[in-house]
């Protein structure tokens, strides 16, 4: 229990730098309608840039930007195979993804992993500094939960201000409804390779994150990442879907998810003495488990709701 | 205004499935012209309504809209012209967004998106006296998701998303035929309301034959993926039931039984 206690920093500070990415897969994946699997890849782009850069004597937020812009590229990638190439989104995300393997050895000099020295560079996250906030060697604004919190809250507020702009509201329709959405004008095509620009985008600024936080970029970091980031956004709705109506606060609630996420992996390691090996095979069954729940609810117990809330709505037009 | 220009289209060419959906179609329209289209199942009805919004490329033929030849541009490049209500109530709304979010998505129709707000102050009073119209009491429910609209709702605000920036060219398809009846009366008299307001050019599909004679100032029947009859002004108010049944009789050599034709 005081393993599990003591870890708990830990695990809200990976869960916080996760939720980023679980931000990123939400516009896909709930804006757009399209599971985008270029994220496995394109979350090990961002740490593995932003490494590379960190080494080569870059400012950290410059090293974040080349991150985040290089997940936008791999975006792009995707959205050009899946509307002008015809690939269905599916197919293109991991297309792109498989891709990626290669040019991320290849940003990371051909290695599997790049080390980086927590001491000769100025992070904005690091499990050192969490440690150091402990002891009291810095200042609370370094600790993690802070700095990774503050930083969630700012892109909450762009995001929040951009799907509310007239460029933002057609991203929103495009997904809504295709056909409606060209109805009116709007170029769908441009707005799915954009919203996989941005969405990609979020996710290597939170690799770029992660790769700060356990000061190393690795060819596998990225492994697993949809389904992290699915289990943080089913969580986010499952617990604060009926309070989290607004745009913005749904986009919290899946941060919130992520937090969640972490917690409970870390109390299953340090509680129930799990091999750490089987972390993967329990949170493909959580995700499995939450996709499957909402599905049969519809199948076995929505019929008989659909006519009660009919009738409610009050269908006289 | 507009000018469909002998028009080809066939679905699966070259398999068995192969349909000939139009076939040397012809048809002008004047600016004001309110058409109504009648014809069997499969008759090309939808397609050419379809093939005018740019849902899908046709195989040759052209078509014109005020001049500007708009055969091989993309729909949502010639959205910028045409307002479109479906058959299904379901299609012309997004659903998971709110009534006023979709009207604004409208009022936008063929300008550039900017990174301006979504929405404005005095769009929202706009909006609230337009849906206060439609007598639907939607006005005190701007904020609400359309997908817990009534499909008869829907397919008014539809209606109104289709006219909030007059198009050149109000393409209707069988609108009103997934509602009840009463709905459908509701939506119809709707219809003619606003078309009428701004003399909206219109082309309007219908399975009922009476209102193919009541509502517009002229009348086309479709027959294998091309025109057969066609009346206007004077002679198409004179027209009965009865007459339109004949000619399509004639015109199909009697072979019509088992058409949903007959029913309405």
């Amino acid at each position: 229990m005081i393993n599990f206690i003591n870890a708990l920093p830990g695990a809200v500070s990976q869960g916080l730098v996760w939720g980023i990415m679980a931000i990123g897969l939400y516009i896909t994946f709930k804006l757009l309608e399209i599971s985008d699997l270029t994220v496995d890849g394109s979350f090990c782009t961002g740490g593995a840039v932003c490494v590379m850069m960190l080494t080569a004597g870059y400012n950290v937020w410059i090293a974040m930007l080349c991150g985040f812009c290089a997940g936008v590229l791999a975006g792009f990638v995707t959205g050009i195979f899946h509307t002008l190439c015809g690939i269905p989104a599916i197919l293109s995300g991991i297309l792109t993804q498989l891709g990626l393997w290669s040019i991320n050895l290849a940003i990371m000099g051909m290695k599997a992993n790049q080390g980086l020295n927590v001491n000769n560079h100025k992070l904005l996250v690091s499990l050192r500094y969490l440690q150091d906030v402990g002891k009291g060697t810095r200042p609370f604004w370094q600790h993690p939960i802070f700095a990774v919190g503050v930083f969630t809250a700012a892109l909450i507020v762009v995001l929040y201000w951009f799907f509310g702009t007239e460029l933002g509201a057609s991203i929103r329709a495009t997904g809504a409804n295709g056909n409606m959405a060209r109805a009116q004008g709007i170029n769908t095509d441009r707005n799915k390779v954009l919203g996989l620009m941005i969405s990609n985008g979020l996710v290597a600024l939170s690799g770029s994150l992660l790769a700060q936080y356990q000061s190393f970029a690795d060819i596998n970091m990225g492994r697993g990442a949809i389904v992290i980031g699915l289990a943080s956004i089913i969580i986010g709705e499952v617990v604060f879907g009926k309070l989290f109506v607004n745009f913005g606060l749904r986009l919290m609630a899946v941060s919130f998810g992520a937090i969640l996420y972490y917690v409970v992996i870390q109390a299953v390691v340090s509680l129930l003495k799990i091999d750490t090996n089987y972390l993967k095979l329990i949170s493909a069954l959580i995700v499995a488990l939450f996709l499957t729940v909402p599905y049969w609810k519809n199948k076995y117990f929505h019929s008989k709701k659909k006519v009660k809330t009919a009738k409610e709505v009050g269908g006289d037009a | 205004m507009l000018e469909i220009k002998n028009v080809y289209k066939t679905f699966n060419a070259g398999t068995v499935n192969e349909k000939v959906a139009l076939s040397g179609l012809n048809l002008t329209l004047n600016d004001g012209d309110f058409v109504t289209v009648i014809g069997g199942n499969g008759a090309g009805k939808s397609t050419m309504l379809n093939a005018v919004a740019g849902a899908y490329d046709v195989d040759s033929g052209a078509i014109v809209i005020d001049g500007i030849d708009v055969t091989h541009l993309p729909e949502y490049k010639r959205a910028k012209y045409i307002g479109r209500v479906f058959q299904d109530p379901m299609m012309g709304t997004a659903a998971t967004m709110q009534i006023e979010e979709n009207l604004a998505l409208a009022l936008r129709r063929g300008k550039g998106r900017t990174l301006r707000s979504s929405i404005t102050k005095a769009e929202r009073a706009e909006y609230r006296e337009r849906l206060a119209r439609l007598d639907l009491g939607l006005e005190t429910r701007m904020t609400s998701k359309v997908g817990l609209l009534s499909g008869g709702q829907r397919q008014a605000v539809t209606l109104l998303m289709a006219t909030l920036q007059k198009p050149r060219l109000l393409l209707l398809d069988e609108h009103t035929a997934a509602l009840d009846p009463k709905t459908a009366d509701k939506v119809l008299s709707l219809t003619q309301e606003l078309v009428e307001k701004d003399n909206l050019t219109t082309i309007m599909i219908t399975h009922n034959m009476k209102d193919a004679i009541r509502l517009g100032n002229r009348l086309i029947m479709m027959h294998e993926g091309h025109i057969i009859y066609e009346v206007s002004g004077e002679e198409k108010k004179k027209l009965e039931v009865s007459d339109l049944l004949e000619k399509f009789a004639q015109a199909s050599n009697g072979n019509f039984a088992n058409d949903r034709m007959l029913l309405s």
